[in-house]
């Protein structure tokens, strides 16, 4: 059996004397999506950018599977290589549109930079990528040249995944992509990362606080808790039988997941 | 014990379940305790009881939806046998691609999602093509009477029935060897519930396994080969 995409192991971070992580271990696959969840201030945020590499841990590693098959720890990297791994292998959404796309160049440059950053200079084939992605998130061709701060908060988050998707990345962080959104704008949202996912056979691994939201889009659940992981396992298990008092709090908390 | 040789497709042996109810002072609700029973190819076991006898944990557990506190559940995958109740999430995750489905008492709606999308989307979850996955959704749904009109639709606005026949078509959309029926016929009219109980049967005489909770009458009496009586795996009983 060949190793996991991504394996964190005994990842744990401290901010003074606030244990953000304690002893996180998990691993990813292709096709795989995990949803990070819990309150704010459970640490899952933390966690998240530990695993993507935006913060050192203060012990533990993340080991990465190259496309060549080689098997790195990330904090072994040079700064080039993580960052040329960003570019071509990664995405991040970000919950704040902001972050993750340029709001005053247009939207078919957010998503043409990302091929350009990968070397393509070929200014019509970028165009027509962007305008096909643009299509494949469900914005009109004509808002090509507009820039994002035009656009509203659902067709941002649109943007994003496609800036995100056009490099066709293995690997893909979501932080609460849905978080803000109104609840008919947020289900036209997953439903394109739920297909999304599964035509492309990403990896994801998703954080957010909403459990619906888990439920829909990831196979498996980590429950976090004052920086621990206190429960995990397949996403159905954790929601219909959740074994710890906190997670049995949480699903019980919802109205219906 | 199952040996080597034998058809089972499902072995279940010794299986408990309590609930702990932690937000309500650590109540235990125990459900069933030493269930065993077996599912052979081309065997429609149904699973019989008063309501709250503990029928639909006891699915759930076969489907890896909730725990098993002791026992095994052994489900055929391919030539060998694995068991669900210390599987990882991995293997429970691959046996329902290749080996189980479930179909639930109610569809949990997608939204957006049309009704012949969510059914071919199972059917390439198993890892059929495309073109035959969706070929695959449209013969299923005609089985199943939902009218073409409805086909594009997101099934959110449908009638119970309707929905009920979108999750079934779904279940069987896979092939899978072994399908788990939480009364899949409860929402049909006579007609419908006809249906689904020939493609239940033709399913069935080509050597696919099932284990089904089963209210209607006469639908039992047409598709089960054996009823479980789950009273006899009562844990307030035994407790």
């Amino acid at each position: 059996m060949s190793a996991a995409l991504l394996a964190a192991e005994g990842l744990c971070k401290r901010y003074g004397p606030i244990q953000a992580c304690r002893d996180i271990s998990f691993e990813i696959d292709e096709g795989e999506a995990l949803a990070i969840v819990g309150e704010s201030g459970s640490g899952k945020t933390t966690l998240l950018n530990l695993i993507a590499g935006l913060t050192a841990p203060d012990s533990g590693q993340v080991r990465y599977r190259l496309r060549d098959g080689a098997v790195r720890d990330l904090s072994s990297l040079a700064e080039a290589e993580r960052r040329a791994l960003m570019r071509a292998d990664w995405g991040f959404v970000h919950q704040d549109a902001a972050r993750g796309l340029r709001m005053s160049i247009s939207a078919g440059g957010n998503i043409g930079e990302r091929l350009m950053a990968l070397g393509d200079r070929h200014y019509g084939r970028i165009r027509a990528a962007a305008a096909r992605w643009l299509e494949r998130v469900e914005i009109p061709a004509d808002r090509l040249d507009d820039p994002p701060w035009t656009y509203s908060g659902g067709m941002r988050q649109r943007l994003q995944i496609a800036r995100n998707l056009v490099t066709s990345p293995r690997l893909v962080f979501m932080d609460e992509p849905t978080g803000g959104l109104d609840v008919s704008v947020q289900a036209r949202l997953l439903d394109l990362i739920r297909g999304l996912i599964a035509e492309m056979g990403l990896a994801v691994v998703l954080v957010t606080h909403d459990l619906a939201v888990a439920r829909l889009l990831s196979n498996r659940i980590v429950v976090m808790k004052g920086g621990e992981a206190i429960e995990s396992g397949l996403t159905d298990r954790v929601l219909d039988d959740p074994k710890t008092p906190y997670a049995q709090l949480l699903v019980s908390s919802v109205l219906a997941v | 014990m199952m040996k080597p040789g034998t058809d089972n497709l499902l072995v279940v042996e010794g299986l408990d379940k309590t609930f702990t109810l932690h937000l309500h002072g650590g109540v235990r609700l125990p459900v069933v305790r030493g269930v065993a029973f077996a599912v052979r190819r081309g065997e429609c076991v149904v699973l019989d009881g008063p309501s709250g006898a503990g029928k639909s944990s006891i699915l759930k557990m076969v489907f890896g939806a909730y725990r098993a506190d002791a026992g095994r559940i052994l489900l055929a995958d391919g030539d060998g046998l694995l068991d669900i109740a210390t599987a990882s999430p991995r293997e429970v995750m691959r046996a329902r691609r290749g080996v189980m489905s479930y179909v639930s008492q109610f569809l949990r709606v997608i939204p957006r999602v049309g009704a012949i999308d969510i059914v071919a989307a199972a059917a390439r979850e198993a890892g059929r093509e495309p073109e035959a996955a969706r070929a695959r959704a449209a013969s299923l749904l005609t089985r199943l009477n939902l009218p073409e009109r409805l086909w594009r639709l997101p099934p959110a606005t449908f009638s119970g029935g309707e929905q009920q026949r979108v999750n079934i078509a779904r279940g069987f959309a896979g092939g899978h060897a072994l399908l788990i029926l939480d009364e899949p016929t409860a929402s049909l009219d006579a007609e419908n519930r006809n249906a689904v109980v020939e493609l239940i049967a033709e399913r069935r005489a080509a050597g696919g396994g099932f284990l089904a909770i089963f209210h209607d009458e006469d639908v039992r009496a047409r598709l089960a080969d054996r009823l479980i009586d789950v009273t006899a795996f009562s844990a307030q009983q035994a407790a």
